[in-house]
């Protein structure tokens, strides 16, 4: 897995309560064997205009103006903002995948759902909790600095989105005015993205233990082997 | 000692070993495994050279992708074609037993998991699918993982977790006469909230999940991911036992009376605490439909669609009006005056024997309404399809102008051929209501199989219990 570092990167807000996996990667896209390719299809029902199927040429379909990732600002965006309850629904970690693929590498919202947070850390992303009121406050500067940036209502595309600087080490986030907000992270999901730690490989630094686990359950409960 | 919840119990016969911030070594009992979430499981097997750590821990079916009308000429999608047999030849590579397409016992991983007795109560059992929480039903501690950890348990049989916290939904008294599972549930997301049991594990109990059916207490189970919780039990009771005895998986002879023994065990201890406790009062429930698109937007049959307008809330206000303009509806519309273009009686949710007889008994001697386009009745396994027609429910299902299909998950995510096209409307006893989810631009509104049965011959929503 990749380390994760220190990073700076764009913000792209996205400002809906409740999205599910199967918006972030529509089911037709998970008929795919393989771990790498989802990005183009990242929203694929909001970012696109016609219906997506595995197999087409994305470069050639007609992009939704309106999404907030078309917007020329955001191409490069890194760090998602959102509402509640992000990443609802199904377990496939095809959506984090496909958040990866795009480039996203932190993912901010005041809750998510379990499975979802729990398959970003196995994938190098960083999902951060953050109360309502600081989310609010993003969103509002976020808003304030695209207006800055736009000029007769076109956008002035010379000058970056709105940017965030996040250090997971120190838990920390700093914004453009130099506030720092900090997060909380489990300390062991936070040591293995930090080190870039394969999760089995440190379980298998237990066999014995798993091996001795066995051995008395099968005295204790033999129809479970 | 310490009175335990059943959560506390289940999850403490399992830990290998804890660390001391709680981060846990979890040992897995029993693995389910499906076509989608698996193929690049196994490739990083074979990439690390790796092992199965317990190959007879692993039983694996094709449910996603299958096609359920005739199967005799295999798969027409080529990505589907492909997914299955990726499945097919990594079950032959690794020794694990499958279920094929083909085979009589194949169906919904969760609907042939406890029906084969491959879930036991005491179990802690996962599945590469959110709805794994539906073997809660049979006193296990049961949720879905991704693919990283599909890779983990079939290489080590451990998980590493946290805990997560105890909650108790209590469904006090009893429900009336056409008020199911599904309407007990859906009434609990209406309670709770999607994100209401986020970071819990959620254990049933009360009256009316007592009466309910090892079939119907599944269906709650199931949903409890809806709810936002990863796991939902239900303690073990004799329907329980009954249910599991004399199943392929299940044990036999002294080692059954030594489980059924050891099961005895499995419920909260009397002053067991929860972090959180919610009551219902099961006679105030009546059957749910849901307007929006997240499974919390749900409403009585008898109610309007909610307006907007009254919402205070500003951020849930505009999700509010989102989800109308995705479905298409006026805010304070009546429920009952929803039309509709499909039915799908189907899913994890709601695909097993008792439901398809609820369809049935609702279908008999009444037909499908002309406006509804296609009406289908997916059996959840093989064997509940055969034993469906052993009791002439396809034919009275037939005869009314439903469509009887072959066994899988069809429908309810649509990742087959079997899908909403864009601006339909469907009454499904699926779980998810999200934009697209079973066809994209389609329409869902989630109920029981009944009220689905009733839709479909009333051409729009009616109160099942009022059928003419």
């Amino acid at each position: 897995m990749k380390k994760f570092e220190t990073f700076r990167g764009i913000v792209a807000p996205l400002d809906r309560s409740n999205v599910d996996t199967d918006a972030i990667i529509p089911k037709q896209f998970l008929k795919s064997i393989k771990r790498s390719g989802f990005g183009p299809n990242l929203f694929d029902a909001w970012r696109y205009l016609d219906n997506g199927e595995p197999g087409m040429d994305n470069s050639q379909r007609p992009v939704n103006p309106d999404f907030v990732l078309n917007q020329s600002r955001y191409k490069n965006a890194s760090v998602l903002l959102a509402r509640k309850n992000f990443g609802c629904g199904s377990s496939r970690e095809h959506a984090p995948w496909a958040l990866q693929d795009f480039g996203i590498r932190v993912i901010i919202a005041p809750s998510f759902a379990d499975i979802f947070y729990n398959n970003c850390f196995k994938n190098g992303l960083l999902p951060v909790v953050l109360e309502d009121a600081v989310i609010d406050t993003l969103f509002n500067e976020v808003a304030a600095f695209n207006e800055i940036t736009t000029f007769n209502k076109k956008e002035v595309t010379a000058l970056p989105g709105y940017q965030l600087e996040i250090d997971l080490k120190t838990q920390s986030i700093k914004t453009p005015s130099g506030a720092v907000i900090s997060f909380d992270v489990d300390a062991f999901r936070k040591d293995c993205l930090l080190h870039g730690l394969d999760d089995i490989g440190l379980t298998l630094q237990h066999v014995e233990e798993i091996k001795a686990y066995e051995h008395r359950r099968q005295q204790e409960a033999p129809w479970l082997f | 000692m310490t009175a335990k919840t059943l959560y506390d119990k289940l999850w403490d016969a399992h830990v290998v070993r804890a660390d001391e911030d709680g981060t846990t070594l979890l040992y897995i009992d029993r693995h389910l495994v499906h076509e989608v979430t698996s193929p690049q499981a196994f490739e990083g097997i074979r990439m690390a050279d790796r092992k199965l750590w317990r190959t007879n821990a692993n039983l694996a079916t094709v449910d996603h992708n299958v096609p359920t009308t005739d199967r005799s000429k295999g798969i027409t999608d080529p990505f589907s074609r492909l997914q299955v047999e990726t499945l097919d030849q990594n079950c032959k590579d690794f020794g694990i037993t499958e279920f094929a397409m083909n085979d009589p016992r194949q169906g919904i991983v969760h609907v042939i998991g406890p029906e084969q007795g491959a879930t036991l109560p005491g179990m802690t059992l996962v599945c590469g699918d959110s709805h794994t929480s539906t073997h809660g039903a049979l006193g296990a501690l049961a949720f879905g993982i991704g693919t990283s950890e599909v890779e983990h348990v079939l290489s080590t049989q451990c998980l590493i977790q946290k805990k997560s916290k105890n909650m108790l939904v209590r469904v006090d008294g009893q429900v009336g006469n056409g008020v199911t599972a599904k309407d007990i549930v859906l009434a609990i997301i209406a309670e709770i909230g999607t994100a209401g049991g986020t970071g819990c594990a959620i254990e049933f109990a009360g009256d009316a999940i007592r009466d309910l059916s090892v079939e119907g207490r599944m269906t709650v189970c199931n949903m409890a991911i809806e709810a936002g919780a990863r796991a939902g039990i239900i303690a073990v009771d004799d329907k329980t036992i009954d249910y599991v005895k004399g199943r392929p998986f299940a044990p036999t002879s002294e080692l059954w009376n030594k489980a059924v023994s050891a099961w005895a065990d499995l419920h909260s201890d009397k002053n067991a605490s929860f972090d959180h406790v919610v009551q219902l009062n099961a006679k105030e429930i009546k059957p749910q439909v849901t307007w929006g698109t997240s499974p919390e937007m749900v409403v009585s049959i008898d109610a309007n669609v909610p307006d907007p307008a009254n919402e205070s809330d500003p951020v849930k206000s505009e999700g509010m009006q989102a989800a109308l303009r995705y479905m298409d509806l006026q805010a304070n519309k009546p429920i009952n005056e929803i039309y509709i273009d499909k039915v799908f009686i189907g899913s994890c949710t709601n695909s097993r024997i008792e439901d398809i007889r609820a369809a049935a008994q609702v279908a008999k001697g009444r037909k499908v309404a002309s406006n509804v386009k296609l009406a289908m009745v997916v059996p959840g396994s093989g064997l509940i399809k055969k034993q469906a027609e052993d009791e002439g429910l396809d034919k009275i299902l037939i005869k009314a102008g439903f469509e009887w299909r072959e066994p899988g998950c069809s429908m309810c995510l649509a990742m087959n051929a079997d899908r909403l096209e864009s601006g339909e409307r469907c009454a499904s006893t699926s779980n998810r209501n999200f934009e697209g989810r079973q066809g994209q631009g389609g329409r869902t509104h989630l109920v029981s199989p009944a009220m689905a049965a009733a839709a479909a011959v009333a051409g729009h929503f009616v109160d099942v219990r009022e059928l003419d």
